[in-house]
């Protein structure tokens, strides 16, 4: 009956789940945002790269001297001049005991090994005199044979890429469910099943292409440095730069200002970084590098580029017995800061939401004379996910059953969680039939069937086909034990804290570093709601670490499920420590205080009262605080989680397919998708909405093209096809909501969600609507071509035409046909 | 080195400029402009589109010595002028319907919804679709861009519509 009473009961308005607009956009809306290369420093020196024209090839002579007498040059570096401190770049994830790391050098020394590599840099007043002075460094190479096709790499006899290593195989992984006791005997659930279905799928390289380029800003002061990037791991960074150079970490500060996306693509320890660093070092001057688009696309890490043999075993009713991967993983030329790891990780998630009774991973990672592979958005899941998802529709169609059908069939059943799977996941929680439903509802499913049907027997010659996708993925990475027992080099715990500023306002220091992912508005959020402070009252730090001194940064969809946490667990230290200083403020008993609302209140004593920013200003003060305390309410905390969360979704693509021309067309898009606990809508929608389309990009538009000698033949925005506005659809999207169990705030994660999800359902799509015409598989992506081909001539599509041509093709080549891999003559056998 | 004059958001400035000077770098460089941002070198993204005598451009693909005696907006001088802190119309869309994430698209992006609107007040979604598609967004998806660029026509021709009926 009191008033304190109703206010306990009555919930205040709650920020979580509110669609707030975001803090981040009135900087970024105006064009008053801090991108790294808006950076100016007095004296600054610019830096440009001369990246290597050839993908394999000894260097046996680098001339300078024109380029050191070129107007405003400063200075030029070759690999030589820098041998003894480049050291390597860092790999964080030897996922065996005898994986093979030849060591990375930052800038080619003795031998490059892909196109782009760095042989010199120059140094010049201006970016556009050290620019000019690339084209005045003369090097000389002795050709080496490249090595490029995965299978071609790993056969008997390939030429090597780097020639003191053994063979081309970096590593073998292997997980086995029978050996590790999650599961059953493979050998066996195969030698006893009464259908197997055997594909060979291809994951093209993928190019993370982020919109903002790299950028680079490294500031000497005495034996002080200061560096500017544009990274989505300033922590990893400094810790990993700081042991690279030799430079003490606590004598290095590492900033990400305003980031422009990064999507895994700035999950790394550039060699650029590292450059800056030596550079700025060697000339006691500021530097600045930041790179084209071609650069980006040829040098930054790409994602993908997996051939992956995958046979699923299953009795004639359908149920599945076993499934059995074996995946060729390009590593690329070197291997980067988790290039090694990200199919391994791959490997928990070949299962998907199906009970596999055995299961049995291997995984070569393949050394080529490419780029290096590294994260890209959802890094392993995608790849993994495609492969289930395709192999799922092959099943349904070898039993004459209906997709969905089969896929309901082996789920697990909502009732089943949590739900230990064959390779040894614990599920949390979810629904995979109520989202289902959605999704068909959404989608308008038996309409579109009926259309189909029609279509079909009419031999229209616009086919449409339906696609599902029905997925879970494991986010919030990650325990940091899981961590360590998979070998990689760090922890997955999150860093925050929370300071109670005199007149009340909070700042929130948080260690996950947003490029785009509208952490300053959610961490808000959350802690108005914890604190009972107003929204406009908080205002999140991030991204620097003299500022937010511990963190370890945003992937794998674990800012909120793993940062805000942190922020929540801070949070509520805060509020445990006003406590103390309220009970003594109000001269009353601890326990005889409540909380909401942002204010302490006593129960049964109405209008006894003090709000939590009062306290801040009382400690300020300092004048009246309990004698065992100190005069302070901040707080800290770091997150460890115990498990991973698993979001999951249905996804459906209904595409319409034109056998006459090739041409696929996104007819519509629905998805369903369950996050957990949703902190702001907006949010939770605008990345599904990107996933969906990196996603579908994947499916339709994208890919890395070498050609016979190693070219990047899709080395800018001309070949390489980021999608437009006008290239995707309008997606309908849904949410159902099982929260997290491992997580005070519920969340799963959602940040690679639609992009993990979509690409099989778009592929699955389009062979439904061709399958009857004898098309059983059509490589990514899925270009006019390739569908053409596929229908008219049979097979996959065949590889892309690539010398010489742009990414649409056009007639195959002799230099193409040198590239060819075997299986698309094989495509037909299926 | 070449002298132009321009009139960049509403100041003059004169300037030397060597010929082969983009647009994009004379007003990041010299007039540290910075809010316009460059993300391609082949002219498809449009991060760094401005506009030139009303009409939108890629800076990247201009040179400052064509901009001489003409009159270029970035998305620093699009909010009303002398109203600190009001924003354009589709500056506010862009807000509002979280039609952004990490940003650096934006500029461009508002610039060149801000000339589609021009030229067609009332576009339909393909419209829009179509009307930005020489600008590269690799964060939204688009849809949210969309919908702005529909609420930004909205706010706009409604605001006529009731200036004509008033
Ligand atoms: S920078 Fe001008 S179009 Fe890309
Ligand atoms: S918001 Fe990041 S590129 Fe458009």
């Amino acid at each position: 009956m009191t008033v304190t009473e109703d206010a306990a009961t009555l919930a205040p308005a709650k920020e979580v789940g509110q669609p707030r607009r975001r803090k981040e956009d009135a900087r970024l809306i105006t064009g008053r945002t801090t991108w790294t290369d808006n950076m100016v420093l007095p004296g600054m020196l610019h830096l440009a790269v001369v990246r290597s024209p050839v993908a394999h090839a000894r260097i046996t002579g680098i001339d300078v001297s024109a380029a050191q007498q070129a107007p405003n040059v400063v200075a030029v570096y070759t690999g030589r001049d820098l041998a003894e401190e480049q050291g390597s770049i860092p790999c964080a994830w030897p996922v065996t005991a005898d994986m093979v790391n030849p060591g990375h050098p930052s800038i080619a020394v003795d031998q490059v090994n892909h196109v782009g590599e760095a042989v010199a840099i120059v140094v010049g007043r201006s970016k556009v005199a050290a620019t000019d002075a690339v084209e005045l460094v003369d090097v000389d190479y002795e050709l080496l044979p490249p090595v490029l096709d995965l299978e071609e790499a790993v056969a008997d006899g390939a030429d090597l890429v780097h020639d003191q290593l053994e063979s081309n195989t970096s590593y073998h992984f292997v997980f086995d469910a029978g050996e590790a006791g999650t599961g059953t005997d493979t050998e066996q659930a195969f030698a006893d099943a009464e259908v197997v279905v055997s594909r060979r799928l291809v994951q093209q390289r993928l190019i993370p292409a982020f919109m903002e380029p790299r950028s680079v800003v490294v500031q000497p002061q005495g034996d002080n440095y200061t560096m500017w990037s544009a990274t989505q791991v300033p922590h990893v960074l400094r810790v990993m730069a700081a042991m690279v150079t030799g430079i003490p970490e606590h004598k290095l500060r590492v900033v990400a200002p305003d980031v422009g996306g990064g999507f895994g693509g700035k999950l790394q320890v550039n060699p650029e970084e590292i450059l800056c660093l030596l550079l700025a070092r060697r000339l006691g001057k500021p530097v600045k590098w930041t790179e084209t688009r071609s650069e980006s696309l040829m040098a930054a890490h790409h994602g993908r580029g997996q051939v992956q043999f995958i046979d699923i075993a299953a009795d004639r009713e359908g149920n599945v017995k076993g499934l059995r991967v074996r995946l060729l993983a390009d590593m690329g030329a070197y291997l980067r800061l988790i290039t090694p790891g990200v199919p391994a990780l791959g490997a928990f998630m070949f299962p998907g939401i199906y009970k596999f009774p055995a299961y049995r991973f291997e995984c070569d990672g393949v050394f080529t004379n490419k780029v290096p592979t590294d994260a890209y958005r959802g890094a392993g899941r995608p790849e993994a996910t495609f492969a289930v998802e395709r192999i799922m529709d092959e099943l349904a169609v070898e039993l004459g059953m209906d997709p969905l059908e089969l896929r309901r069939k082996n789920w697990i059943k909502a009732e089943e969680f949590p739900f230990t799977t064959v390779a040894g996941l614990e599920y949390d929680s979810g629904d995979y039939e109520q989202a289902t439903q959605k999704a068909l509802e959404l989608l308008g499913y038996d309409e579109l069937r009926a259309e189909q049907k029609r279509r079909r027997e009419s031999n229209d010659p616009v086919q449409l086909g339906i696609g599902f996708s029905t997925f879970t993925e494991m986010c919030g990475l990650a325990p940091s034990r899981v961590l360590g027992s998979l070998s990689y080099g760090a922890g997955g715990w999150e860093s925050a804290s929370i300071r109670m500023l005199p007149t009340g306002k909070v700042e929130v220091v948080t260690g996950s570093t947003p490029h785009g992912q509208g952490h300053e508005t959610a961490w808000s959020q959350l802690v108005a709601d914890q604190l009972g402070v107003p929204f406009e009252d908080v205002e999140v730090l991030h991204g620097d670490t003299a500022v937010a001194p511990r963190g370890m940064d945003t992937y794998g969809s674990r800012s909120l499920v793993v940062g805000g946490t942190a922020v929540v667990k801070a949070a509520e230290k805060v509020v445990a420590k006003a406590r103390k200083v309220a009970a003594h403020l109000l001269e009353a008993s601890e326990d005889d205080l409540e909380f909401a609302d942002g204010k302490f209140a006593v129960r049964g004593t109405p209008g006894a009262s003090v709000g939590i920013q009062e306290i801040a200003l009382a400690v300020f003060a300092a004048h009246n605080y309990p004698e065992d305390v100190e005069p302070s309410i901040d707080a800290e905390a770091t997150f460890d989680p115990v498990n991973f969360s698993f979001p999951h979704g249905t996804h459906l693509c209904a595409m319409d397919v034109d056998t006459d021309t090739g041409m696929v067309k996104i007819r519509k898009y629905a998805c369903v998708d369950d996050v957990g606990t949703i902190v702001n809508p907006l949010i939770v929608e605008g990345q599904i909405h990107g996933g969906l389309a990196q996603g579908i990009a994947q499916a339709l538009y994208e890919e890395a093209v070498y050609d016979a000698d190693g070219n990047l033949t899709t080395g800018s925005f001309v070949d390489y096809l980021v999608p437009s506005a006008a290239d995707l659809p309008h997606f309908d999207t849904a949410n159902t909501v099982h929260v997290a169990p491992g997580n005070p705030i519920g969340a799963k994660g959602v940040g690679e969600a639609g992009c993990i999800a979509s690409t099989p359902a778009v592929v699955n799509a389009a062979l439904d609507a061709v399958r009857h015409l004898g098309v059983s598989d059509i490589l990514m992506p899925l270009t006019p071509e390739r569908v053409w081909r596929a229908i008219h001539q049979g097979g996959d599509g065949g590889d892309r035409a690539t010398a010489g041509t742009n990414a649409y093709g056009g007639a195959q080549t002799e230099s193409t046909a040198g590239v060819s891999t075997p299986a698309s003559s094989l495509g037909g056998d299926r | 080195m070449t002298s132009i004059n321009v009139r960049v958001d509403g100041m003059s400035y004169s300037d030397d400029v060597e010929p082969r000077t983009l647009l994009v770098h004379y007003l990041r460089e010299q007039l540290g402009k910075v809010g316009t941002v460059v993300g391609c070198d082949t002219s498809n993204c449009g991060a760094c589109t401005v506009h030139l005598d009303g009409q939108a451009v890629k800076s990247c693909t201009v040179f400052a010595v064509q901009a001489d005696g003409s009159e270029v907006t970035t998305i620093e001088g699009i909010a009303e002028e002398g109203r600190d802190g009001a924003l354009h119309p589709v500056q506010k869309a862009f807000h509002e319907m979280h039609g952004l994430q990490c940003g650096y698209c934006t500029p461009g992006m508002i610039m060149a919804s801000i000339d589609l609107l021009r030229e067609n007040p009332n576009p339909s979604e393909t419209e829009i679709r179509e009307g930005i598609e020489g600008n590269l967004c690799r964060c939204t998806g688009y849809q949210n861009i969309v919908r702005a660029v529909q609420q930004a026509a909205g706010e706009m021709s409604g605001a006529d519509t009731l200036g004509a009926q008033a």
